[in-house]
């Protein structure tokens, strides 16, 4: 019985956990609109910054990841 | 579920294609076992040996295809390099490159039906990440000596501020190789099993009529799917390759 009570919790805590990837995608939805309005009004400038782009996503995107983590963690670790 | 009550369908789990299992017979996978793995892996590496011998066996002035497919990807690798890190990093270059090729060709070689895609597995990319971290390290503390602790002491900002910074700087940098490691292997393993998931979903038809429904949108998703995996499988290689090239910015020059 007690087995399948911690059971319970790591599942409903693994679900809990996948509310991050939301914020992962609010980060990285900001990050390439902001750079999309940004490289509208200039774009000879664009072309240059893409790099800086990727890596602001993969930043923001790392935290996304994080939250899989624990979920996989409480799913087949815990 | 309909294809439950009938006992098939969904018959196989979406994570089952991740399982590492030995390539000739059955039995536990040790150190030394040819699993699927190692197949996919030398797979990968002996395209991007075939893609280059063959590919700068000509030099010709006006190149074929693959050596302009060659070519492509050394100008694009070592223009990134050089770009985002400084010119003293291009000695990184071969390092940086011979990463970028293991991590495309396993992705690439990977979206093949039936295929194993060893960079979804946090084992292969923790060994990639741990090798760039080490690498960094090393590196920072052979060029800089004690000023590569320099680093993680923010100068711009307020006295009393900097011990914080300083904190919260040494637990970002020892948390890069987990989250350089884990966001190529989650993207891969997560992409792969959202493919089996509407695979799972697409025989329907043969059992329910339900599935008169189903079929053509989880076909549908799994075509789009797929061409989104292409997108991410090259992204996540550019992604890893360019998070390297910023790693070794810091090791290179501290100094913020």
């Amino acid at each position: 019985m007690e087995g399948s009570i911690v059971q319970m919790g790591a599942y409903i805590g693994a679900g809990l956990a996948c509310m991050g990837m939301g914020g992962a995608a609010v980060g990285v939805g900001n990050v390439a609109g902001n750079f999309l309005s940004g490289a509208l009004r200039n774009p000879s400038a664009a072309a240059g910054q893409t790099a800086t782009l990727f890596i602001g996503i993969a930043f923001a995107e790392a935290l996304g990841i994080f939250s899989f983590l624990v979920a996989l963690l409480l799913m087949f670790a815990v | 579920m309909a294809a439950e009550e009938h006992g098939e369908g969904l018959a196989f789990h979406p994570m089952d294609q991740f399982i590492v299992r030995p390539l000739f017979g059955e039995g536990d996978v040790g150190v030394f076992t040819i699993t699927n793995a190692t197949l996919w892996m030398a797979l990968s590496v002996l395209a991007i040996a075939l893609l280059f011998i063959v590919g700068t066996r000509g030099r010709a002035i006006i190149p074929t295809r693959v050596q302009s497919i060659a070519e492509l990807a050394y100008g694009f690798i070592h223009k990134m390099v050089e770009d985002v890190a400084g010119k003293e990093a291009l000695t990184f270059f071969p390092y940086i490159f011979t990463v970028f090729l293991f991590i495309v060709f396993s992705n690439f070689l990977g979206l093949l039906p039936m295929a194993f895609t060893p960079t979804s597995h946090i084992a292969v990319t923790a060994v990639l990440a741990i090798g760039v971290f080490l690498t960094v390290t090393i590196v920072g503390f052979a060029k800089n000596g004690a000023g590569f602790l320099s680093l993680f002491w923010v100068s711009s900002a307020p006295l009393p501020l900097r011990p914080i910074l300083a904190l919260i700087e040494i637990i970002s940098y020892f948390v890069r190789p987990v989250s350089h490691s884990i966001r190529l292997a989650g993207n891969m393993m997560a992409g792969h099993a959202v493919i089996k998931v509407f695979a799972a979903f697409a025989p329907l038809v043969l059992i329910s009529t339900i599935g008169i429904a189903v079929t053509p949108l989880s076909i549908v998703a799994i075509t789009a799917m797929y061409g989104l995996e292409i997108l991410v499988a090259f992204i996540q290689a550019y992604v890893f390759t360019i998070l390297t090239c910023v790693y070794l910015k810091d090791a290179l020059h501290p100094h913020h």
